[in-house]
Parts: structure tokens; C-alpha cells; sequence
């Protein structure tokens, strides 16, 4: 519930607020929302699993989030972002889908 | 999935349900994780509607090297077209004023050109350099066929323009002996009777036309012997005034140049 609240306090205050983004963060940012995306998903899993724990969330979240980012960094130095920036999204993306699917077998038993 | 077949009503294992259990974990708890996940849920939230809004609104920054590359040779055939363009219009902008400079340039030569030609059809008066000859004819002799031969005679020393009397001479004035009658002295001249004496000035080179005059077997001589007497002035500035009225041709058109070629 917190969580919820949360989600949406944030997305109002994108609304309300509409920042810049800073330039050096601007390549970063969509492969750390797409991380911290798929550590919500694999939070509610674990909720319906019964194995949630808050602290793993907090740190899969977090840590999600970094490692990504900071492959798409070093994909940058090294010369090859926008290819591994791809591989990083379909990764998360194929989580995404896996926990999606888990939490729909879960809720609708199909 | 677990090979359940059919519908399972909700709540019939109510302990187990993922829904109860679902409300369960999301029913609010003041425990410090559960306020860092909103926490981060609020910071996924923010950042999702960021990135969308930096999405919406993506500068050539945000962009991929083969894109931008494809945004450049847009670009540059955008330009190269439009430069091409400018040089079209360009030259199409000069070829006007030349054209407008030309057209003017001709309008000059045409009016120089009508002026010239006035001079040739008597349509306009004349002033220079020249002659005023006056033909005394006390005995009445000189006819149409003197002033025929005077005209020749200043036409070949390069006479430009001519008036005999009143009347100015040009291509199709006709000289022809005064009508037979009692007492009548005098050519008519393109219709007008003149009598004597005969005023004829002349625009043209005077020593020229003075000599021409005075040739041996010429106009004076041939004058001297019908009885008349030729007295010649030079002047630098004589005034042919006289006008001839021009009326346009009833039967001669222009003909094209092809037409004439193909005759001859």
C-alpha cells in the first residue's frame, strides 16, 4: 500500500514538478527505470510467493538499478552502449515478462 | 500451470489465497523497509514520468550515432537543395534585371531609331550645318524635270533633309510641271503649287553640297540656260521645318524575311 502510494506520489510529482535531467545522467536513466521495473515486478512475485522480504527488495531495487546503469557506462567507454544498452533492455525485459507471468499464474491460476 | 483444470472460486482456500496474501503485504505498516519501497516505488514513479517527458521532448542528444548520421545527410540534401534553389532563383532575379536593363536599353535604341527615321520621312523637323539655295526664274522655264535633277543632285552629295518652298521632300514627293493656263509660272510640288523665286534648304555637308551644285554640265549651268539664276548660301545652321504628313500605306505590307528570300 505504501508502495502504491509511493508509485504515484512519485509519478505527480514528475507531473508537477518536471525536472531536467541532467546530461550526464540522460543515457542512464531509461535502462534504471527499466531495472527498478523489473525489482517491482520480482517484488510482487516474491509477495505472492511468500517469500518477500523488504530488505531484498530494497536492495534488489537499488542494486538493480546501479548494475544497470553502470553497464550501460561501461558500454559507453567501451564503444559499444547503444548495442549493450539493447542487450541490458531485452534481459530486463525478458524478467519482466517471466515475473509478469508468475504473478498472473498466481492471481489467475492460468 | 500446477495441472488445476477448471475454475477455482476465490476465497476457497483462503489461508493459501495470493490475493489475501497480496492485501496482506500491502496493508501499511510504518516498519522502516516498508517506508524505503515507497520510497523507491516513488523514485521509480518520478523517474519513469522524467524519462517519458525527456522522451517527449528528445533533442538531437538523446539520439542514436546511425540516426543522427541519417538526421545529417537529411539535413544536407535539405541544404543542397535549398542552395540549389537559391542559385535558380538567383540567376532567374538577374536574368530579370538584365532583362528589364536590355528592354530599357532598346526602348532608347527604338526611339533614337524613330527619331532617325522621322528625319528620313519628314515626320520631324531638321537643324544643322547645310545650304539655302534660292532659284531666281524670272523667265518662268524651270520646270519639274530642274528640281527632279536638283533633288538627285543633293541626294547624291549626301543631303539628309530637303525643303522646296514649304514642302518637305521625301521618298515619295512628286514633282510635276504647273498646270497649263493663262500665266501660270511654277512646279507643283506633292500637290502645292510653288512659284517663283524657289527657296530649297538643305541639311547636309555645305561645301559638299555647294560643289555639288557648281559641277560643270550640272544643276547651275542647266539652270543658267533655261534662263534662271542659282544663288547658294552655306550656313552652319539651316532649319528644314517643313512636315511631312504621313499616311499609312493602303496596298504595301511588310513582308517577312523568309517570304523575301524565298522571291528573290
Amino acid at each position: 500500500m505504501i508502495a502504491a502510494a509511493g508509485l504515484l506520489v512519485g509519478i505527480v510529482a514528475g507531473v508537477l514538478l518536471h525536472p531536467e535531467v541532467p546530461v550526464f545522467l540522460q543515457p542512464y536513466l531509461p535502462i534504471a527505470v527499466v531495472a527498478a521495473l523489473d525489482a517491482v515486478f520480482g517484488g510482487v512475485r516474491a509477495v505472492l510467493d511468500g517469500i518477500f522480504d523488504e530488505r531484498v527488495f530494497v536492495v534488489s531495487f537499488l542494486s538493480n538499478a546501479v548494475v544497470a546503469a553502470l553497464i550501460v557506462y561501461l558500454g559507453d567507454q567501451l564503444g559499444v552502449g547503444s548495442q549493450l544498452s539493447t542487450g541490458v533492455v531485452v534481459v530486463l525485459g525478458v524478467r519482466i515478462f517471466s515475473n509478469a507471468a508468475a504473478i498472473r499464474r498466481h492471481l489467475f491460476k492460468a | 500451470m500446477s495441472g488445476a483444470p477448471g475454475p477455482r472460486p476465490p476465497g476457497a482456500r483462503p489461508a493459501d489465497s495470493p490475493w489475501r496474501r497480496l492485501r496482506r503485504a500491502a496493508r501499511p505498516r510504518a516498519t522502516r523497509a516498508q517506508l524505503l519501497a515507497g520510497l523507491l516505488c516513488a523514485a521509480l514513479g518520478f523517474g519513469v514520468v522524467v524519462q517519458v517527458r525527456q522522451t517527449d521532448l528528445a533533442g538531437l542528444a538523446d539520439l542514436r550515432e546511425s540516426d543522427l548520421v541519417r538526421i545529417l545527410d537529411d539535413t544536407g540534401e535539405r541544404g543542397d537543395r535549398l542552395a540549389e534553389e537559391v542559385r535558380e532563383l538567383e540567376r532567374t532575379r538577374s536574368e530579370l534585371t538584365a532583362g528589364s536593363d536590355s528592354a530599357e536599353a532598346a526602348a532608347r535604341a527604338a526611339e533614337q531609331r524613330a527619331l532617325e527615321l522621322g528625319l528620313l520621312a519628314g515626320t520631324v523637323p531638321a537643324a544643322g550645318p547645310g545650304i539655302t539655295a534660292t532659284i531666281a526664274d524670272p523667265a518662268g522655264e524651270v520646270g519639274a524635270a530642274a528640281f527632279v535633277s536638283l533633288v538627285q543632285e543633293l541626294r547624291d552629295a549626301g543631303a539628309e533633309a530637303i525643303q522646296v518652298g514649304d514642302v518637305r521632300v521625301v521618298a515619295s514627293t512628286a514633282f510635276e510641271e504647273a498646270p497649263a493656263g493663262a500665266g501660270t509660272t511654277g512646279v507643283v510640288v506633292d500637290g502645292e503649287l510653288l512659284t517663283p523665286p524657289y527657296e530649297v534648304r538643305v541639311v547636309g555637308d555645305p561645301q559638299t553640297l555647294a560643289t555639288a551644285l557648281d559641277i560643270p554640265g550640272g544643276v547651275r549651268e542647266s539652270l543658267r540656260q533655261l534662263g534662271a539664276e542659282l544663288s547658294v548660301e552655306t550656313s552652319q545652321e539651316v532649319r528644314v521645318s517643313a512636315l511631312h504628313a504621313v499616311s499609312p500605306p493602303q496596298y504595301a505590307r511588310p513582308a517577312s524575311p523568309g517570304a523575301t528570300a524565298g522571291s528573290e
